[in-house]
């Protein structure tokens, strides 16, 4: 009556520059519904960690509460972890952050975490351009009570329940453009082609990046009348255009024909190779973004793929001018250097 | 690629590689489960039914399932599949009211066979039940063949021989033994309906053209012949110090036998390198186990004899030497030859068939190789009542093969005696059933044990080397073979993946442990084993390919490493996968 996966995995599964495997980058079983966005993204987040050569040991993920905050415990076992307040993990990975700031952080969170209970943390987090990745695993419902309608729902979007939502939905990809983020993307868990250089990318993005994923709820809103099912999500996907994520140490071997690709360096000189399509704008502009976001909804379709870049802006700890050393590696007369350099501070003032 | 047609039997049926690979059929999976529920009565029959033999295959068989076990590809060794047979017949109960019930009022139908092996006796099994009379020739005075004259009693008991043999003889067999068979015209002279030739392969290799051959006769013995006569107690002793030419598991017989009867110094001597030794690695470990060394790149020069008695063998040293087609020759060192003392040596250089008891001028075909012409497919030969089978077929094979052979020969017996055609072969009994009992519950255990294959554990060395009929092996502790059977992946339990329920959620293809589902695009063959998740490098495993789905991609899922772990099922929302249990019997003589 229960069910473990086993500790076999493929004989020639790859392994990364680290020596580690597939494997090393997983976590417990899940526990979510069967068919669950949620466990796809898992995976993707999985892939990508692998392929980054990411020492998991070097990754804090934290979650607030819900379906998607369970996933930490499915992914990077090895990694730290803080599963917070409802709505509240963006306060507590800014104070991890703060206090090193030499780790990979990456939160997840769902739509009702995000755009409901933890609006304003969001809202903040966004704000101060905090080097993390931000994760909305989005499925329009609050599948953790029974599949109410969330604040992403759309409007006449009906889940199983079948009663159409009335009110308006909040688009947090534009949110995000519109308080300050550098790497805005959305995307569908159904689609690990396009989500896992998404994460890779965001990975190198210094500064904040925001994927929103939408990520159907099997078991509450994978109706025929939902926005956010299987189906329709499949039917009304627009890409930006197809990535490809080239880590900088590796040659470009993906070439496309001249004049069809753009190409997108990122800080740490690692590539994003974006295939042009009818979409083709410029990624660095804030408001040409907002107009294709704006213009696909109109047609009631979903714009995904990396909607916005900019590579420019400075994070949280640039902008405060924090030390470059994680707390708990700096000398205890620097961390508290004593009541003589409080006095000095406190006279400053008068 | 084409969609997979899962409806063509032979598509599961090779998913279930131990079955797939054993002659016989026997559903192994199967009988391993009914072990671990601990119905050894059960996992009896079913091997009964199959292979006739459980308690001597499950120590001696040659064990072509193990090789092909998936669980030797997932980590490093298949399950112990013949040692859980023995489990299943050491174990079992008093199996006789389970036995098929023989006709009083006989069909009117004659049957002989001649020899009294496993093929033969396999013949008996099935012909008996439906009404034949049948009338079994050997010239031992037990019947069992080569399973009782060439398999040593320390690796099987003949008290588990004589068991199995008369459940088959008690079926009311006519025996004719210790009568030899020395004209086939003979037999057919009498008024037999049908007549089986079961003989084996009983004629050892020799080395007569070797210098002083003839010189040291008395103390140079074929292997297979010696081993019988030691099986008869015709003969109880041999010198001391013993030398054993070749390097199969004949070989191996005969160097543990005369260990135990007055063999010490006790050496095998093969021409070609140790790694290229045709017997089987159990078999060579056991022989090692007891203290006998294996000289290699020895190729045998001269019997060097004094005062006409034998004192040592004359070898050249070689090296194997192989050429870019792979083909091996055994080239001379040029390193002065090595004498090795001895008082006898026993040659096991193989066995041919020999038929000089057929009279050429019956009327069967005779091949080049002065072999009769055995239709492959229903062991008939040009003469139609003549059927012949086992290693007297086509050459030497094994116990396990001699018992297939048996039960096609049989149904092509029962076809014949009823005026039918015999090359219309039956097809096997299939069933696919749902393994879900529910919520996570499942008719199989579908956890993957990551216990490592277990050793069965022997008897103290000089305690199995002071007596040839103390068996060396134990066979499995209860807790052992508790354990063992959990290795078992339960491939007969099959994926089975219904397209117009699938929503591409991708469920399945992350959870999957070993990444052996991959959603994509459809594409020829190679490109497609190229392009999955995993490649699909191991080409004799199939890959199973889904009709087209919506977004226009095809679900593909390669056999090779799939632990039938049930995941994919389990993470499945729509019951789009099920695990599926698909039995296969052969089909044997009955139903005409």
């Amino acid at each position: 009556m229960s069910y473990i996966k086993s500790n076999f995995r493929h004989p020639q599964a790859k392994v990364n520059e680290l020596g580690l495997t597939k494997k090393d980058y997983e976590g417990s079983l899940s526990t979510l519904c069967a068919g669950c966005g949620h466990d796809s993204i898992t995976a993707a987040i999985v892939q990508a960690f692998f392929e980054m050569n990411i020492e998991p040991h070097k990754v804090v993920k934290t979650s607030g509460i819900g379906c998607s905050s369970k996933t930490p415990t499915y992914y990077l076992s090895k990694a730290h972890g803080f599963n917070t307040v409802h709505g509240r993990m963006p306060s507590v990975t800014t104070g991890a952050n703060m206090a090193n700031r030499n780790m990979q952080y990456i939160g997840v969170s769902g739509d009702g975490d995000t755009a409901s209970i933890g609006m304003g943390q969001f809202a903040h987090v966004v704000r101060r351009n905090l080097n993390m990745i931000y994760i909305v695993m989005n499925n329009g419902c609050y599948g953790l009570t029974k599949g109410q309608d969330s604040a992403t729902a759309d409007i006449g979007s009906a889940g199983k329940k079948g009663v159409p939502n009335q009110f308006s939905a909040i688009d947090l990809c534009q949110l995000s453009l519109q308080l300050g983020a550098g790497y805005v993307a959305r995307s569908f868990s159904g689609d690990k082609n396009q989500l896992v250089p998404l994460i890779q990318g965001a990975i190198e993005h210094k500064g904040f990046a925001f994927i929103d994923v939408i990520s159907p709820c099997v078991t509450f809103n994978n109706t025929p009348t939902s926005t956010k099912g299987y189906e329709y999500v499949r039917d009304h996907l627009d890409a930006t255009g197809t990535i490809d994520f080239v880590p900088h140490r590796q040659e470009l071997k993906i070439l496309h024909p001249e004049g069809t690709s753009k190409e997108v360096t990122l800080h740490d000189g690692s590539k994003l190779l974006l295939k042009k399509n009818s979409h083709d704008y410029d990624l660095s502009s804030k408001r040409e973004a907002m107009n294709v976001i704006e213009t696909v909804a109109e047609e009631k379709k979903i714009l995904t793929g990396l909607i916005y870049l900019n590579e420019d802006d400075h994070d949280t700890h640039v902008r405060i001018n924090s030390v470059d050393e994680s707390l708990n590696a700096l000398p205890q007369d620097q961390v508290c250097p004593g009541s003589i350099v409080m006095d000095d501070l406190n006279e400053s003032f008068r | 690629m084409k969609e997979t047609n899962i409806k063509d039997v032979n598509y599961f049926h090779k998913v279930v590689d131990c079955q797939y690979a054993c002659p016989a059929h026997t559903p192994v999976p199967e009988y391993i489960r009914m072990i671990h529920a601990g119905r050894y009565d059960d996992a009896y029959m079913i091997n009964w039914e199959s292979n006739v033999f459980p308690g001597v295959l499950g120590r001696t068989c040659d064990r072509p399932c193990e090789p092909a076990c998936r669980r030797g590809r997932v980590e490093s060794e298949p399950v112990a599949i013949c040692r859980l047979k023995r489990v299943a017949a050491d174990n079992k109960n008093n199996i006789k009211d389970r036995l098929p019930a023989i006709p009083k009022e006989k069909n009117g139908k004659k049957i002989a066979l001649i020899g009294g092996g496993p093929a033969s006796l396999t013949v008996a099994r099935d012909l008996m039940p439906l009404g034949y009379t049948v009338e079994l020739y050997d010239d031992q005075y037990k019947a069992g063949g080569f399973m009782r004259s060439q398999i040593p009693s320390f690796r099987l008991p003949e008290t588990v021989l004589d068991e199995e043999v008369n459940y088959i003889l008690d079926m009311g067999v006519t025996t004719h033994l210790k009568e030899k068979v020395t004209s086939l015209k003979s037999i057919m002279d009498k008024d037999y309906d049908a007549i089986f030739i079961g003989t084996g392969a009983p004629r050892a290799r020799d080395l007569p053209k070797l210098e002083g051959r003839q010189e040291a006769d008395t103390n140079v013995h074929l292997g297979i012949d010696w081993l019988a006569n030691v099986a008869f107690d015709h003969t109880e002793s041999i010198g001391k110090k013993v030398l054993v030419l070749g390097g199969g598991n004949t070989a191996m017989d005969c160097c543990r036998t005369a260990r135990r009867i007055g063999g010490k110094d006790v050496k095998i001597v093969v021409r070609s390198p140790k790694a290229d030794m045709k017997a089987s690695s159990w078999e060579i470990e056991d022989a090692e186990h007891e203290g006998i060394p294996m000289l290699e790149n020895h190729t045998p020069k001269a019997f060097v004899c004094e005062n006409g008695k034998l004192v040592g063998m004359l070898f050249e040293l070689v090296k194997a030497e192989y050429a870019e087609n792979g083909r091996r020759t055994l080239v001379p060192t040029g390193e002065p030859d090595v004498l090795l003392e001895c008082d006898d040596v026993l040659m096991a250089l193989g066995q041919m068939n020999a038929f000089p008891w057929i009279e050429r001028d019956l009327g069967i075909e005779f091949n080049d190789w002065d072999m009769p012409e055995v239709d492959k497919s229903t062991f008939q030969t040009s003469i139609k009542k003549l059927f012949v089978g086992g290693d007297a077929a086509w050459g030497p094979e094994n116990v396990i093969t001699a018992v297939a052979h048996g039960h096609q020969a049989a149904i092509s017996i029962h076809k014949y005696c009823n005026s039918q055609d015999t090359s219309d072969r039956p097809a096997p009994g299939t069933t696919l059933i749902s393994q879900k009992m529910g919520f996570h519950d499942w008719l199989y255990n579908a956890p993957v044990s990551d216990d490592l294959r277990f050793v069965v554990d022997h008897v103290d060395t000089d305690l199995a080397l002071s007596d040839r009929k103390i068996e060396v092996e134990k066979g499995f502790t209860i807790e052992q073979a508790l354990r063992e059977t959990q290795r078992c992946l339960n491939c007969d339990v099959q994926t089975v993946f219904e397209k117009d329920l699938c929503i591409e959620c991708d469920a399945c293809e992350d959870i999957c442990p070993t990444d052996c589902i991959t959603f994509i695009d459809n594409a020829e063959e190679d490109l497609l084993r190229k392009n999955l998740k995993m490649p699909a490098t191991n080409l004799d495993q199939d890959l199973m390919v889904s009709a087209e789905l919506k977004t226009k991609r095809v679900m593909v899922k390669d056999e090779n490493v799939c632990l039938h772990c049930g995941l994919c099922a389990e993470r499945c929302p729509t019951g789009a996968w099920d695990m599926r249990k698909f039995l296969l019997n052969e089909a044997k003589a009955g139903k005409v």
